[in-house]
């Protein structure tokens, strides 16, 4: 499969239309940062606006989840809108679980008419893990199809349907891998899939092996998969015993090693919490020196005032200006980065 | 080609497999869903059919790909092809004939547009997510399915029989959303037809369409 068109300007060329702070960062090539929101489950705004808070000037984007885990919350895309008004550029996360080809569009379309700058295209939980295992499982597409509709959308102007689309949406496309998920030797390839149907930007999963994940990136870099994506390397603090439990035994597909385990074990249990923050902080130090790596994405469930904290002890330190509210940061990029 | 062995083969290896599956479904009927205190049931219902159950065929690749070579289309399936669809009753035993190999082989799920040749002849419409451009995220560390514990991922599988042939290759290319109205269908009747030769793209998608009976093409 021919994975290139015209090289390295393949990505600029893509991404030069996207006004986003993401986009611009990525762009110029400076380390990304982005967080994660969770919506509430109930009608709460200000739980949104308030999480956005906490994270502006800290982070170039903050994901806003899809009814994550099959658990019913408030929607990414009110929830996306009510963290621009918080002052945080969102990255709408939208998964093919819940909707036919017909609500994806919809939904991409919605994005762009109110300008979130950012979307993330999943498959999605299935609803067996969820709060509603007796739901219909839509999965009328899957998520490479997805992000293939999603670029064609932008750049022919064109939905599934041939039909024209105007004026054309403007978002920077984003998708996710899991590097430590079998089959291992495939999943280097599963992201070059990704971003041959048009990804922009891929977020993985949780990374606490850096070891394994290294190798996986190198595997990426091979092929030649670095240059045209940026990729941002999942982490987040384990702060008690109980959700390390959770993660290793409910949670599919997350991975973590021994050493982890036995550092996060042999410590008094009130000090738990502080060696999982220690943990994350040398995490995002290593990943940061790992060739190819071109961000983190830090996410911290129920504990998002936490990021700041993570982020400043790991040296990435508030370094950018805050965004006007609700609009994407006009001030171009400068020597910032680090 | 020499098909009696191949046959042959096919057959023991059913058998073998029926044992199996008979294996299966008990374990199944001895797993009982739990209500939740407010009533709703959790997990999996033993029986339900609305989750499909990733399966490994009993065949190997390599017979596979061998007996594909039988099927390849030509102007006499062409014929045959559309013999059948001007005949109603010939094609509905035609189809009934299709799903209940494929059916016992794969879990075949009657789609209609078949995948089983870009995807080492394990069916990615067994996969509960019906993925057709490789696994989700949710496989577990032993390659078990996320929403079947005791399965091994279709994925998995079909990488594991692709490599074997050398045909991993296949798993990179795009594959398009599918036509739900082909449900039901004879995918042999299609594929005769020609009508398959879109299902997927070995390039990266920016000069053709992702839908797969599109008339308009913007290069």
């Amino acid at each position: 499969m021919s994975l290139s068109t015209n090289g390295a300007g393949a990505m600029s060329g893509a991404t030069g239309g996207a006004t986003g702070r993401l986009s611009r960062t990525i762009r110029d090539g400076r380390f990304a940062v982005t967080a994660e929101i969770g919506p509430p489950r109930g009608c709460d705004a200000e739980a949104i606006r308030r999480k956005a808070r906490l994270l502006v000037g800290w982070v170039d984007a903050a994901n806003v989840t899809d009814n994550q885990s099959a658990h019913v919350r408030m929607s990414s895309f009110a929830g996306s809108m009510l963290a621009m008004s918080g002052g945080v550029e969102p990255v709408m996360q939208l998964t093919c679980r819940d909707r036919n080809r017909i609500a994806l569009q919809s939904d991409l379309i919605s994005a762009g008419a109110v300008g979130i700058p950012n979307v993330l295209l999943l498959t999605g939980d299935h609803p067996r893990s969820g709060d509603q295992p007796d739901a219909k499982p839509v999965f009328d597409m899957d998520c490479v199809q997805l992000v293939w509709t999603a670029r064609w959308m932008r750049d022919h102007g064109r939905l599934l349907s041939g039909r024209d689309l105007d004026p054309r949406p403007n978002w920077f496309i984003g998708a996710v891998e899991n590097p430590f998920a079998p089959p291992e030797r495939f999943r280097a390839r599963r992201l070059g899939k990704k971003i041959a149907a048009g990804a922009e930007f891929a977020q993985t999963q949780f990374v606490f092996d850096v070891e394994r994940f290294e190798r996986w990136m190198s595997e990426v870099c091979d092929l030649g998969l670095g240059r045209r994506t940026a990729i941002l390397a999942g982490v987040g603090p384990v702060r008690s015993l109980r959700a390390l439990a959770y993660i290793r035994s409910k949670v599919p597909g997350i991975h973590v090693p021994e050493s982890v385990v036995r550092r996060l074990r042999g410590v008094p249990p009130d000090r738990v919490a502080a060696e999982g923050m220690q943990i994350c902080v040398e995490t995002i130090q290593r990943l940061r020196e790992v060739p190819g790596v071109g961000g983190v994405h830090v996410m911290a469930f129920g504990y998002e005032k936490g990021i700041p904290e993570i982020l400043e002890r790991s040296g990435l330190a508030q370094r950018r200006q805050p965004a006007a509210a609700g609009l994407p940061d006009q001030q171009e990029g400068s020597d910032r980065a680090r | 080609m020499r098909i009696q062995p191949l046959l042959a083969a096919i057959r023991r290896e059913r058998v073998h497999h029926g044992e199996e599956v008979e294996m299966t479904r008990r374990s199944t009927q001895s797993r009982v869903a739990t209500p939740a205190p407010d009533g709703s049931v959790t997990g999996e219902v033993p029986g339900s059919t609305l989750w499909p159950r990733p399966t490994t065929p009993p065949t190997s690749a390599r017979a596979l790909y061998r007996l594909h070579r039988l099927l390849e289309p030509n102007r006499g399936y062409a014929r045959l092809a559309r013999w059948l669809e001007a005949h109603p009753r010939a094609y509905r035993a035609f189809t009934r004939t299709e799903e209940k190999v494929k059916g016992h082989t794969f879990n075949c799920q009657m789609c209609g547009q078949c995948a089983l040749p870009a995807t080492g002849y394990a069916c990615p419409m067994s996969c509960p997510k019906q993925l057709r451009n490789g696994p989700c995220g949710g496989v577990s560390a032993e390659g078990m399915c996320e929403v079947y514990p005791e399965e091994p991922c279709v994925w998995v599988v079909a990488y594991e029989r692709a490599e074997q042939e050398g045909r991993e290759a296949d798993l990179t290319l795009l594959q398009r959303p599918i036509d739900h109205r082909q449900w039901g269908r004879s995918s042999w009747v299609n594929y005769w037809q020609g009508r398959d030769d879109r299902l997927w793209t070995e390039d990266d998608g920016r000069t053709s369409s992702p839908r797969v009976r599109a008339a308009d093409e913007t290069a």
